[in-house]
């Protein structure tokens, strides 16, 4: 986007009359028609319930039944959490939603108020226009699953994760809660516990999808939990992008988001999670994501956070194999009563693997953004090298920041670099853009968009244009 | 001595008995103890006699800066040596004296902040236990030219508690420095030593201390330092000695035109471990902090690094930099960097860094080519990694003071 383009669009009347109608795109609701509710709270039996609507193995339900052990085991995390995980309540929650019907192939089948979600959000139409493969979840299951033609020739399966643990049991049970055990975390387990929707994907040996799969995850529903699992398993020197979203209207109530994904990169593959997570303001996003990357293999997570009342998320990479590379590339941005708490984990567990890090936050009004990171490099290894970089923007003097990394490094063999840094916008930038007929905002929201900038750039084109827009719109009134 | 303690110091020293009591003891899962070893605070296992000491001996062993404008030795907490030649006003004296020579002015500045950055139990300790230790108190507009050194032995299986208040008035300068060390080298002792730093307006305090206990000792030191408008404060920590070391630094910058350098060289070896953890906490604006920890690690030693920046919602205008980094020597040392940031405030400049890393081979091949051993040459540029802090003393005698002992424990270390 050039420079005219930015300052027009935050002045022209009509981009703006568009943007306030961008704003509510994702806070509009339907009805519930539920045919199944597991109802509020959580207990054994709200896990029998899902297994039985389900109709899980019965090695699902056991492992189910385990972690629901370990969740109600694990304190939450508030020693160096915030005490707002506190506030969510687990008996005002309802685990299980959905109005039993299985994910459509083709949109003409999906229910038209779900079909009219989805439109609204624009989902057939990217995937008329460049994707690959589109599964979109309402609430606790996928209304819509489908993948083009000539990938389900090659192999590559693309079904949700109820489809997965069923119809493909022989590659999805053995990396099946590998990546991330249960135990990880108290969220983790919750997840493992009552887990619904989300995708799994195998992509076979060589292929490389030149367009990505995505995933759109939409809350309908109040009090709601949404659980989804998602596993990618990207064979011997496969490549994948998939791109995931997500909306929920704005409720009184919390919303409760905790999904856990795996991505499994064999000798040589590619993974690439892009994630746009822009829910309402009254959602908690509590998602545990990993991937394993073995020989010469690479996973990259590129992470935008915009929405969610607190995100906790930090997605990370164990390189398992020799010359495998981790990538965590991440842009938060916190407005008033936000909180983004997001970063990465860095497992070193071969020789000569590398790991980078680039997070960039910008906290607005009374905003708060975290980083927090963990690279740990053990000392029967030689050559891993990671390379860290966080910076922080502060736009009002109420917003705040943190940063909270952690690196081990054992041994002489290798390098770790860690560099942080925290600023403002200063007065003398505004300034200089004022002087050049752009008004404070748009000069802030140019200093803004530029602060991010070569980072966006690694979103697919469609994602960084709504990014921009999106940065745009949550900065609008920011100033003075 | 006891019987003439002030009342305030018997009321807090109780109050203090009883919060140690009450303080749990950190267990794993503690934030602030990530990555330490709990089990360097199992304390059971000391022996509880004082060993055996040739006075006169340990005092001529005390050797520090050719010139001081003070000298204290102490032993297990008792003063066994003192010598000052102090300008007039200025108040030099051990803190057993202090406590009922100028009881208000030590109760003024005596611990009064909350240990916060994980062993308020043993600040607790200390404050029930403290017996002895050095009050300096320099009037407005004194410049105490020179050094105030102080000796800190321990003797045998004993726990000590040694103290150091400094106060700064308006416009006065100081040096105060503390050395510990152990009187043999195969008695495990334990220190608990805090350290007050007061530096008033437009002051100018430094304070450095030089831990060299022998490698069976423990030590856990803690530093408050407040820094008011203007005035500069340097703290300064190296550590060569003790098995397991744990500094806790916390510098509050507290008025404008603050400024406070901390600054530490650590030089682990063997089964050496050093847990640093340091908060720069600025609570008021327009303040500039900078620190810069560098550890050189052999042998199986471990670190630890923890530092935060704490900017206050109303410290606009803050400098604030920090910087930690480890020279790994050996393939089975290990080094844990936690640098961390807490902004609350605007137009803010803050960074910080940590790098882990070994020497380059090209490095070395550079100084073989001109002549130098390979040995000499890791010597030679670890030495250089360190001096590097040292300097920023800005006083030659004191730097040549740290590097004697940084170069003893190098030549040791590369002995091996």
């Amino acid at each position: 986007m050039s420079f005219q383009e930015t300052a027009s669009a935050v002045l022209d009347e009509d981009t703006q009359d568009a943007i306030n109608i961008d704003r509510s795109k994702g806070d509009f609701k339907f009805p519930e028609r539920n045919k199944f509710d597991a109802g509020w709270g959580l207990s054994s039996k709200t896990v029998d319930y899902i297994c039985d609507v389900k109709q899980d193995p019965d090695w699902v339900r056991e492992f189910r039944h385990k972690a629901l052990a370990v969740f109600e085991s694990k304190p939450m995390p508030t020693n160096w959490a915030t005490k707002d995980l506190e506030n969510i309540h687990f008996d005002k929650i309802r685990y299980y939603l959905s109005d039993g019907e299985k994910p459509k192939r083709t949109w003409d089948e999906v229910p038209p108020e779900v079909l009219e979600t989805f439109e609204r959000l624009g989902i057939p139409e990217q995937e008329r226009g460049f994707l690959a493969g589109v599964e979109a979840q309402y609430d606790s299951e996928a209304a819509y699953s489908n993948v083009k033609e000539e990938l389900s020739k090659q192999g590559v399966i693309f079904v949700t994760s109820a489809e997965g643990l069923k119809e493909h049991e022989e590659i999805f049970r053995p990396y099946f809660g590998k990546v991330i055990p249960t135990g990880d975390n108290k969220f983790s387990a919750l997840n493992s516990a009552v887990f619904s929707g989300g995708s799994f994907i195998y992509i076979p040996k060589g292929v490389k999808l030149k367009q990505p799969l995505q995933a759109y995850f939409r809350i309908n529903s109040e009090s709601f939990g949404q659980f989804e699992r998602t596993l990618i398993i990207a064979d011997e020197g496969a490549e994948i992008t998939y791109m995931e979203g997500c909306t929920a209207p704005k409720f009184e109530t919390t919303t409760l988001h905790s999904a856990v994904v795996e991505l499994v990169a064999l000798k040589g593959a590619k993974i690439q999670y892009i994630t746009v997570q822009n829910w309402s303001s009254n959602v908690f996003n509590l998602v545990t994501k990993r991937g394993l990357a073995m020989e010469d293999a690479e996973v990259r997570w590129i992470d935008c956070n915009i929405g969610s009342r607190l995100t906790m998320k930090y997605p990370g990479v164990v390189m398992k194999g020799k010359g495998a590379r981790g990538e965590v590339i991440s842009i938060a941005l916190a407005n008033d009563n936000q909180h983004q708490d997001t970063g990465a984990k860095m497992i070193h567990a071969a020789d000569n693997t590398t790991s980078n890090v680039v997070s960039k936050s910008i906290s607005v009004g009374k905003g708060r953004s975290t980083y927090r990171g963990q690279v740990f490099i053990p000392k029967h290894l030689k050559g891993c090298k990671n390379n860290t970089e966080c910076d922080a923007l502060l736009i009002n003097s109420k917003s705040r920041t943190d940063t909270y990394p952690a690196i081990t490094v054992k041994g002489n063999r290798h390098a770790t670099q860690h560099e942080a840094s925290v600023s403002q916008v200063s007065e003398e930038m505004l300034f200089y853009m004022q002087q050049r007929g752009l008004d404070e905002g748009q000069a802030m929201s140019l200093a803004v968009n530029g602060f991010i900038n070569d980072l966006v750039r690694e979103f697919p084109m469609e994602y960084s244009v709504e990014l921009k827009r999106l940065i745009d719109l949550e900065m609008e009134g920011s100033v003075g | 001595m006891t019987s003439a303690l002030p009342e305030w110091l018997e009321t807090r020293q109780q109050a203090a008995k009883q919060r140690y009591e009450e303080t749990p003891k950190p267990k794993r899962g503690d934030e602030q103890w990530r990555f330490a070893n709990i089990k360097q605070l199992n304390f059971e296992n000391l022996s509880g006699e004082a060993g055996e000491v040739d006075q006169a001996d340990l005092i001529k062993r005390s050797t520090g800066l050719d010139q001081t404008v003070a000298k204290f030795v102490f032993l297990n907490d008792e003063v066994i040596s003192a010598e000052s030649s102090v300008p007039e006003g200025v108040i030099c004296l051990p803190l057993a004296e202090a406590f009922t020579k100028h009881p208000e002015l030590v109760e003024k500045h005596f611990m009064q902040r909350e240990t916060l950055l994980g062993s308020a139990k043993y600040a607790a300790l200390h404050e029930a236990s403290v017996k002895n230790g050095l009050f300096v108190h320099v009037p407005e507009k004194i410049e105490v030219e020179g050094t105030i050194e102080v000796h800190h032995w321990v003797s045998g299986g004993v726990t000590t508690f040694p103290h150091t208040l400094v106060v700064t008035e308006k416009s006065s300068k100081v040096r105060v420095m503390d050395i510990f060390r152990s009187v043999d080298e195969q008695t495990a002792g334990l220190a608990i030593a805090f350290n007050d730093l007061c530096a008033g307006q437009n002051s100018s305090l430094d304070y450095i201390a030089l831990q060299g206990l022998n490698e069976v000792s423990r030590i856990i030191s803690i530093n408050e330092t407040s820094t008011h408008r203007d005035a500069r404060a340097k703290g300064f920590i190296l550590n060569t000695g003790a098995a397991w070391a744990r500094n806790e630094s916390l510098s509050r910058l507290e008025g404008p035109g603050a400024h406070s350098d901390m600054l530490s060289v650590s030089l682990p070896d063997h089964e050496q471990e050093y847990d640093q953890r340091t908060h720069q906490h600025h609570v008021s604006e327009g303040a500039y902090s900078d620190l810069l920890y560098k550890n050189t690690l052999y042998g199986h030693s471990k670190t630890v690094f923890s530092g935060l920046i704490l900017v206050d919602e109303k410290a606009h205008h803050t400098d604030a930099y920090q910087t930690c980094r480890n020279l790994m020597m050996t393939d089975d040392c290990e080094a844990n960097s936690m640098p961390g940031l807490e902004i609350n405030a605007d137009q803010v400049k803050c960074s910080h860094g940590s790098t882990s890393s070994q020497i380059s081979d090209e490095e070395i091949f550079y100084l073989q080519a001109r002549g130098i051993k390979s040995d000499q040459a890791r010597q030679l540029i670890a030495r250089g990694f360190s001096v590097d802090v040292v300097q920023r003393l800005e006083c030659e005698q004191v730097e040549s003071l740290i590097l004697r002992f940084a170069d003893e424990k190098f030549a040791r270390a590369a002995s091996v």
